[in-house]
């Protein structure tokens, strides 16, 4: 169990959670976190938002029970997480593009943070959120509220996309990609519902050209066109 | 001293604690977390003679304390198990049981042939990998319409005498809780000459999008497990226990040392935990030392004190 030093609103609906503790991780990477026994059943998967050597960050939408009942923590209270999970963001080297939609941004921070020589991408639908800490780190953040922020992206001017997103953008991504010819590296980080989260019981395999492969753990990275995204 | 040993048609168990078959993958996760020989044994992920990539869409749907599976037995075949996870096997100081599928009749005997002529092979060599067949009856019957073997006493019975046939490695049935007649069904094992018998696999179950207007699963329906299914396992295992006398492996929604208690209690021999290795990534561990602690507290030596007393 982990104390929880504090849980805060940073837009409507979403929050940032800080626990106190040392913990380990690479970007992209994901914790299973839960704060009840038995109800909710499942552990939820976040990513690494952020990582000190005395606390860890997650940021989180409010969208069901197991979030809901995050939100009602409180500075002192107690969550049990396991992690760091996953194969997080491969080394990389040269111009990256991080693309983050909606909720996607939560990785990005960590990742803008390590990653030299990156352009910051964030979409929106309704209100932007987080865009301070973002410009705090980097120069060169894309707002976008409303349509699309992968149509900012010129793909070309990259050696790496990476993108974390609702599946729709992940697969406009991978679209993309094929219809520009575009021989960088493009990225996307999955979404699949998980049970074990390190690789036990095959309930968020992906689908791809070579075989099914774990989410939490062969992933949640995968190149895009590893990887057959449906909703 | 308390003593938590139980045994299986010769197979020693050094407690009741059995990782059921197919939330444990094949023990190499999980020892990452804790020493997992402290486990009385474990059942790997259910296996088919031919690798199997599972089904297609959403394999998982949270329920109120439960959970629907959908993996339909992602894995990756008798031969590559035998070749390469059967060696990390070799190593475990603990009970272990293979999990056999199939989706006909061939398929479980071939595969049961080929276990059984690695583990000769084994033994010449002076090694061991597995003690003990876990037969899954609960698998569809392709060749004849996809109904489970498990459903029906008779057609299940095919199933047992032909795999208990061509090999001389302890099994143990895993019975379906959907079958017609599971006391029946329990019996027929018995006769046909069973080591024992686990219960309960999943129960068959169902999740509606009502916006799609469709089931969540492209199956249609979906196993269910967890801490939902226990009062009916629990209700299961003391049926069959008390009408037969080989062993029972009480499974389905175990998540406290106190339930590991009430199953030892209506009549199991030994216990399996699936579903709260997801819960909790210790829960083997943490639930030995809660039954030790119980037994303590209420001074019980050994599980026969308490075994079949309701
Ligand atoms: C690798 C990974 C990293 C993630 N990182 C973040 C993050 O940093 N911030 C964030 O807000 N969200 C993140 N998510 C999504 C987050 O896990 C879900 O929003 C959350 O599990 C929803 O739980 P709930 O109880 O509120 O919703 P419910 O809908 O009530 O959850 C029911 C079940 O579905 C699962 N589930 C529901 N939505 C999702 C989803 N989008 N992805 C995976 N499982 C889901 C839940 O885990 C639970 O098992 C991530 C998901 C994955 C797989
Ligand atoms: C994800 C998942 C996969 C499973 N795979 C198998 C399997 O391959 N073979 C089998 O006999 N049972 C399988 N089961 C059933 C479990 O072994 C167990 O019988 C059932 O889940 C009830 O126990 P529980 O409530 O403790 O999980 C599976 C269960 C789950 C949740």
């Amino acid at each position: 169990m982990a104390e929880i030093m504090s849980n805060i609103q940073v837009s409507p609906g979403v929050f940032r959670i800080k626990i106190s503790g040392k913990y380990e991780g690479r970007i992209g990477q994901f914790y299973m976190l839960r704060g009840s026994r038995i109800d909710p059943l499942l552990s939820r998967p976040l990513s690494i938002f952020d990582l000190k050597d005395h606390y860890i960050e997650f940021l989180y939408q409010v969208v069901g029970e197991g979030t809901h009942l995050f939100a009602s923590l409180k500075r002192g209270d107690s969550l049990n997480l396991v992690g760091p999970l996953g194969n997080g963001f491969p080394d990389i080297e040269g111009r990256t593009a991080l693309v983050g939609g909606g909720i996607g941004i939560a990785p990005l921070y960590f990742a803008a943070k390590q990653l030299r020589d990156t352009d910051i991408y964030l979409g929106f639908r309704e209100e932007a959120c987080l865009v301070t800490d973002f410009n705090s780190i980097s120069s060169n953040v894309r707002i976008k509220v409303g349509g699309s922020i992968l149509d900012e992206v010129v793909f070309e001017d990259y050696d790496h996309i990476l993108v974390c997103g609702p599946t729709g953008m992940l697969k406009a991504a991978k679209q993309k990609q094929v219809e520009q010819d575009y021989h960088g590296n493009v990225y996307v980080s999955v979404e699949n519902k998980m049970a074990c989260g390190i690789g036990a019981c095959l309930v968020c395999s992906v689908k791809g050209p070579e075989g099914t492969k774990r989410a939490c753990v062969e992933g949640p990275v995968f190149l895009a066109k590893e990887v057959d995204l449906d909703d | 001293m308390i003593n938590l040993s139980g045994s299986i048609a010769g197979v020693h168990f050094k407690n009741p604690l059995v990782m059921a078959s197919g939330t444990f993958g094949f023990g190499k996760e999980y020892a990452q977390y804790y020493d997992i020989s402290v486990l009385g044994g474990i059942a790997g992920k259910g296996l088919t003679l031919h690798p199997k990539s599972g089904n297609e869409g959403l394999r998982v749907f949270e329920t109120p304390s439960g959970m629907l599976n959908s993996v339909g037995l992602e894995n990756p075949g008798i031969k590559h198990f035998l070749e390469n996870e059967a060696g990390f096997w070799e190593g475990l100081d603990l009970a272990r049981i293979v999990n056999l599928g199939g989706d006909h009749i061939d398929e479980y005997i071939e595969g049961a042939l080929l276990i059984n002529q690695d583990s000769r092979i084994r033994e010449a060599k002076g090694l061991k990998a597995v003690d003990i067949i876990e037969l899954n009856i609960s698998c569809p019957n392709v060749k004849e319409g996809g109904l489970a073997y498990g459903i029906k006493t008779e057609k299940a019975r095919e199933v047992v005498r032909e795999v208990r046939a061509v090999t001389s490695i302890p099994l143990v049935i895993k019975l379906s809780p959907n079958a017609e007649d599971l006391v029946s069904m329990a019996v027929m094992c018995e006769e046909e000459g069973a080591d024992g018998v686990s219960l309960i696999n999943t129960i068959s179950a169902m999740k509606i999008d009502v916006y799609k207007r469709k089931s969540v699963f492209r199956n249609l329906y979906a196993g269910l497990s967890g801490p939902a299914i226990k009062p009916i396992a629990l209700r299961m295992v003391h049926q069959v226990a008390s009408r037969v006398n080989i062993p029972v492996i009480g499974v389905g929604g175990i998540t406290s040392a106190t339930d590991v208690i009430e199953f030892i209690m209506a009549g199991a021999s030994l216990v399996q935990i699936g579903t709260y290795n997801f819960v909790n990534i210790h829960a083997g561990e943490e639930l030995l030392s809660g039954i030790t602690e119980f037994m303590n507290n209420e001074g019980i030596q050994t599980l026969d004190e308490i075994r079949g007393i309701i």
